[in-house]
């Protein structure tokens, strides 16, 4: 293995990133396996291919539009009382702290 | 807005002498479709909380995005009124955790947008560039319970998916509007264009028209952009001009006193009038945008999209420079009202019919402020012939357009129910004859130049006629008299 | 008996859907505490179902070309009002308010849903054995994995559960437990089954395909589930050809290579020894057969762990608390959504989060994201070079026979290494599948597998019957 490729410190920002909490234990244990992943992948690096168009689609699928057209709606109740917390018809949740960034 | 805008004076003035603001505005607006963008529930506002909702709106498992064909045709037309160029498009995945994103991402367009490069003119003449106008899905609705409804006190929120999926087109301009006057003209004249071509309703207090605007300043003469500030929250063109002045106030404060901007996203306080730090460009959060893989690039075809160019309305500037073109001598603010309240159709036709245009444009503006009514083309070109041929005086002709606007009808017949009759030229005659010769008092300080006098007379003669009289035929008639 | 005796049977009155279910549900009660091919069995809703076909039968109508016919649907699959795990905590609770596309069809033809089966959680993984409920064990050998991710959905059927189930392929979740497990298993072309239903791994490179326990069963199965779907954007506009038309055409005159890249390091030589047999077996039906090369392929691996993540990271951002399944409260809904993935998600499923979050971040998406895309156009640019010579490659599906319970879970790299045989098909959209051909010196079952350019299912198909008569 060669120079390390990712560190604890950034491995805890992207797990923070994902909204997800980790133990030092589990952030040790990533960071290492994390770092060996992307040892494995750096074989790519040397591949000269920047002039190749990246492929979002494997296939060349032609682009489908939908008609204006209304369609069914869900129940409501349905699909509250699958809700974890609902109140007044709507989804409730705790306080957001702040606006969407 | 414009008539409050057409008030004020010196439309593009600087604000300060030596420093200039610079504007820049991200205009949100929501699509006058039937359904969402990626799905089939109804793009409706209002409603029972989470009742225009299925399973891609409310981002389930599973569910997956198709493209409102409408949404791209009005996002098209946007494009082409906006003089954009329409371009193959990708939508984009922008990833962030919120309660009212359904998916925590949203599907917007990034790198790849279909509508960009184009401008818009204001009622002034200036051009202001646009960058891109793109398509997005809107997020649901979040309410903040307890603590007066704040976000940072509340105690808890509750979220309804209505809105969420809703389309929305972006539209981005250039930095380059330099007050608040014409940043609330610029907003203005993005939402007669929307209305204008069916894409949007525009209505900024449902909130489908969203501003959020960028500004800074720099010294006047600096071709030098300043560290700018975002500004959220602005919901009405009168926030958005007290927005912008406040905050380009404190910046150039700040460095009059010399301090540093500090570039930042901040929120406008309508009840303090002031602008609040949101957070700042070191907390940006990383969208970590790639492409949708659930949708395929959007390329629409040559032929589609020239389809709809045909059948593009006349847009606000066409019809500007039209009403210019008939009516040359009025005044910008005028012409640009007259658009503003689709009133421009009947000056023309008006116009066409014979009317003079100064006089024309004089009833759209100031007497028709609450639409036409019954008034027809060739009715108000009628009146305004009355008016020419001294038949009418303007007290008359205001009080017969409320007739025609009320009842429609012609305007020698409601002059007449009105009891406005035209006087011939020897009834007014042989009046100033009877009155010259009851009053020879008066008569000689006339002939001597008082010129008070002429208003005594004219008077007289209203008085005898209850206002039938053309107060300007009066008066030359006296004049004549004198010899 | 297979699917197409079965449904023959049932078309024809000979048999009733309810004794055939009824039979299969035996099955599962009596071997499946061993197994736990299973997270749900849907006994009543499958009895009740079985019974209305009956009576369609009774009066005369058709119910289709799966009539009676069991059915185990991989738990990543919608069903109306019937728990939708993925085999996570964090779906605890979630009844999808609607059907599936491949469950709306597999109705529509008259098949017998008996349950919804183990997995990888959210699909990823090897061995099924990232389960929040607990590993599957392989039905040829219990101390081994079924392999993954649609482990369950393989089990059932060597198992004899049920003739059918449907699984799901980003990477070679079909067919490598496909191979592992000894059926025959199916990842069909990018966008010949609609996704719609299916929840998202990996959005550009999901499929869903059949398993079966023979080649024309999967045919006939393919034959029902594909074909366009309005509520999926990335599925084919225009509908192919019946597979089961051609089965029986054979492959004289085909040209087969058999894929170099695929065929040395790193694999097993009994199982490199079976894909030999196999090009021979097709030679001696008509094939010409020669070595054949796509020298990107070896890059599949690492493209696709960046690929998959990090379309997976922005898939699974969903799972926050709000609007269904698992909430572990928190003082604000920030704090709220960190402990109910923190608490909901498995270790695997942590560490793809993680991997493709980073391969999207700022400052890396060039590196990482970017340049595996353009990894992906190389190794299309190969294949179609490839595809010029060939009609059909064949290569072993996984690189060894079925491994032992736990043997790889501690260390991901290995784990991660099972898929380089299959996971380069996903990438170029492809078809393949995996068939069984003979066993490995541990007794074990190998498996097969042949690829096709995309839309190939027809001839490659044809391949599979091939292999599966000279066995
Ligand atoms: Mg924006
Ligand atoms: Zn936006």
């Amino acid at each position: 293995m060669g120079q390390q490729r990712i560190t604890r410190a950034e491995c805890a920002h992207v797990a923070a990133l994902a909204r997800l909490e980790l133990t030092d234990e589990e952030l040790d244990r990533f960071t290492g396996q994390l770092d060996e992943l992307l040892d494995h992948v750096a074989e790519v690096e040397a591949l000269e291919i920047d002039d190749l168009v990246p492929t979002m689609h494997a296939l060349p699928i032609t682009n489908l539009l939908r008609p204006d057209v209304p369609g069914d709606v869900l129940d409501r109740d349905e699909v509250l009382a699958h809700a974890p917390f609902a109140e007044d018809g709507q989804f409730r949740v705790p306080p957001v702290l702040g606006e969407a960034p | 807005m414009s008539a409050e805008a057409a008030a004020i004076p010196g439309l593009g003035a600087p604000a300060d002498t030596e420093w200039e603001t610079v504007v820049g505005l991200e205009v949100h607006a929501e699509l006058a479709t039937e359904t969402k963008l990626f799905s089939a529930s109804p793009n409706r506002f209002g409603g029972d909380p989470n009742t225009h909702i299925d399973p891609v709106s409310l981002g389930l498992p599973g569910s997956l995005p198709v493209l409102n064909e409408k949404a791209v045709e009005l996002a098209i037309r946007v494009g082409l009124a906006l003089n954009c160029r329409i371009q193959p498009s990708v939508f984009a995945r922008k990833n962030y955790f919120y309660p009212d994103m359904p998916k925590d991402y949203q599907i917007s367009q990034y790198d790849q947008p279909i509508n960009v490069d184009g401008w818009l003119e204001l009622p002034t003449g200036k051009r202001i560039g646009i960058e891109r106008a793109h398509l997005e899905e809107d997020t649901g609705k979040t309410v903040h319970i307890g603590g007066g409804g704040r976000i940072h006190e509340a105690g808890y929120s509750l979220v309804d998916y209505n809105r969420a999926g809703v389309p929305l087109i972006e539209i981005v301009g250039h930095p380059e509007l330099r007050s608040a006057t014409e940043a609330r003209l610029y907003v203005a004249e993005v939402r007669s264009i929307l209305v204008a071509v069916g894409a949007s309703d525009g209505k900024m207090e449902e909130g489908s028209l969203r501003v959020d605007c960028n500004v800074s300043v720099r010294p006047l003469g600096s071709d030098r952009l300043g560290t700018r500030c975002e500004i959220k929250n602005v919901n009405s063109l009168r926030s958005l001009g007290r927005a912008i002045e406040y905050e380009s106030r404190r910046q150039i404060d700040l460095l009059t006193s010399g301090q540093a901007i500090e570039q930042q996203t901040r929120h406008w306080n309508e009840d303090d009038g002031r602008t609040h730090a949101l957070r700042s460009k070191e907390e940006d959060y990383d969208y970590r945008y790639f492409p949708e893989p659930d949708l395929l690039p959007l390329d629409p075809s040559p032929e589609w999209v020239e389809q709809i160019r045909q059948e593009l309305p006349s847009l606000p500037r066409d019809r500007r420079l039209r009403l210019v073109e008939v009516a040359p001598s009025t005044d910008a603010d005028h012409i640009a009202l007259a658009v503003e309240r689709s009133m421009d159709e009947l000056a023309l036709a008006a116009i066409e019919g014979g009317g003079a245009p100064e006089r024309v444009m004089t009833h759209i503006v100031h007497n028709l402020a609450d639409g036409p009514g019954q008034l027809t083309p060739d009715a108000l070109a009628g009146l305004v012939g009355m008016e020419d041929k001294g038949e009418l005086t303007a007290t008359q002709a205001k009080r017969v357009l409320a007739v025609l606007v009320d009842g429609g009808g012609s305007p020698q017949d409601a002059a007449q129910s009105l009891g406005f009759e035209a006087m011939d030229t020897g009834e007014l005659e042989s009046l100033v004859d009877g009155l010259i010769s009851n009053h020879p008092d008066e008569w000689s300080r006339f002939c001597d130049g008082d010129a008070k006098l002429t208003g005594f007379f004219v008077g007289q003669v209203m008085k005898a006629t209850r206002g039938r009289a053309d107060g300007k035929a009066v008066t030359q008639l006296l004049h004549s008299r004198k010899g | 008996m297979t699917a197409v005796e079965i449904a023959a049977a049932v078309r024809s009155g000979q048999q009733s859907a309810r004794t055939v279910v009824d039979e299969y549900l035996g099955a599962v009660a009596e071997g499946d505490a061993d197994i736990r091919a299973f997270n749900l069995v849907t006994e009543g809703q499958a009895r009740a179902r079985a019974d209305a076909i009956d009576s369609a039968v009774a009066a005369g109508r058709d119910p289709g070309p799966l009539a009676g016919v069991p059915v185990a649907l991989k738990d990543n699959m919608c069903t109306r009002g019937v728990p939708t795990t993925c085999s996570s905590r964090i779906l605890e609770g979630w009844a999808p308010p609607y059907d599936a596309t491949v469950v709306e069809r597999l109705h529509a033809a008259g098949a017998v849903i008996v349950g919804k089966t183990n997995m990888d959680e959210f699909a990823m993984g090897s061995s099924t054995e990232n389960s929040a409920f607990g590993p599957t064990r392989n039905p040829c050998d219990t101390s081994r994995v079924p392999g993954g991710s649609s482990g369950g959905s393989a089990a059932a059927v060597a198992a004899g559960f049920a003739p059918v189930a449907l699984g799901s392929d980003t990477g070679g979740s079909i067919r490598q437990p496909a191979a592992l497990c000894g059926v025959v298993g199916v990842k069909p072309t990018y966008g010949l089954v609609s996704r719609y239903g299916l929840v998202a791994f990996a959005s550009s490179l999901d499929q869903i395909g059949p398993f079966t326990t023979t080649v024309a069963d999967s045919a006939t199965v393919l034959d029902v589930i594909s074909g366009p779907d309005h509520r999926d954007s990335t599925s084919i506009g225009e509908s192919q050809p019946s597979v089961s038309a051609t089965l029986d055409n054979g492959v004289d005159g085909l040209r087969v290579g058999v894929l170099a890249e695929l065929s040395g390091d790193g694999i097993a030589p009994d199982v490199a020894a079976r894909v030999q047999a196999a090009a021979s077996a097709l030679e001696s039906a008509g094939a010409r057969v020669a070595k054949a090369s796509a020298p990107s392929a070896v890059y599949g691996l690492s493209a696709y762990y960046l690929i998959a993540p990090a379309e997976a990271s922005s898939n699974l951002a969903r799972y926050d608390g709000v609007r269904y399944g698992l909430r572990v409260d928190g003082d604000s809904t920030p704090d709220m959504n960190t402990a109910t993935r923190s608490a909901g998600f498995g270790d695997e499923v942590k560490r793809r989060i993680m991997i493709g979050t980073y391969a999207l971040s700022a400052g890396y998406y060039d590196a990482y994201y970017g340049k595996a895309q353009k990894v992906r156009t190389l190794i299309i640019n190969d294949f179609a070079s490839v595809w010029e010579e060939f009609d059909l490659l064949v290569s072993p599906t996984s690189p060894t026979t079925a491994f032992s319970l736990g043997e790889r879970t501690a260390d991901p790299m290995a784990m991660y290494m099972s898929d380089v045989c299959t996971v380069p098909v996903n990438l170029t959209g492809q078809a393949a599948m995996s068939v069984p051909f003979g066993v490995g010196d541990d007794g074990l079952p190998v498996g097969v597998q042949i690829l096709a350019p995309a839309l190939g299912e027809p001839v490659m198909f044809r391949a599979a019957a091939v292999l599966e008569a000279s066995r």
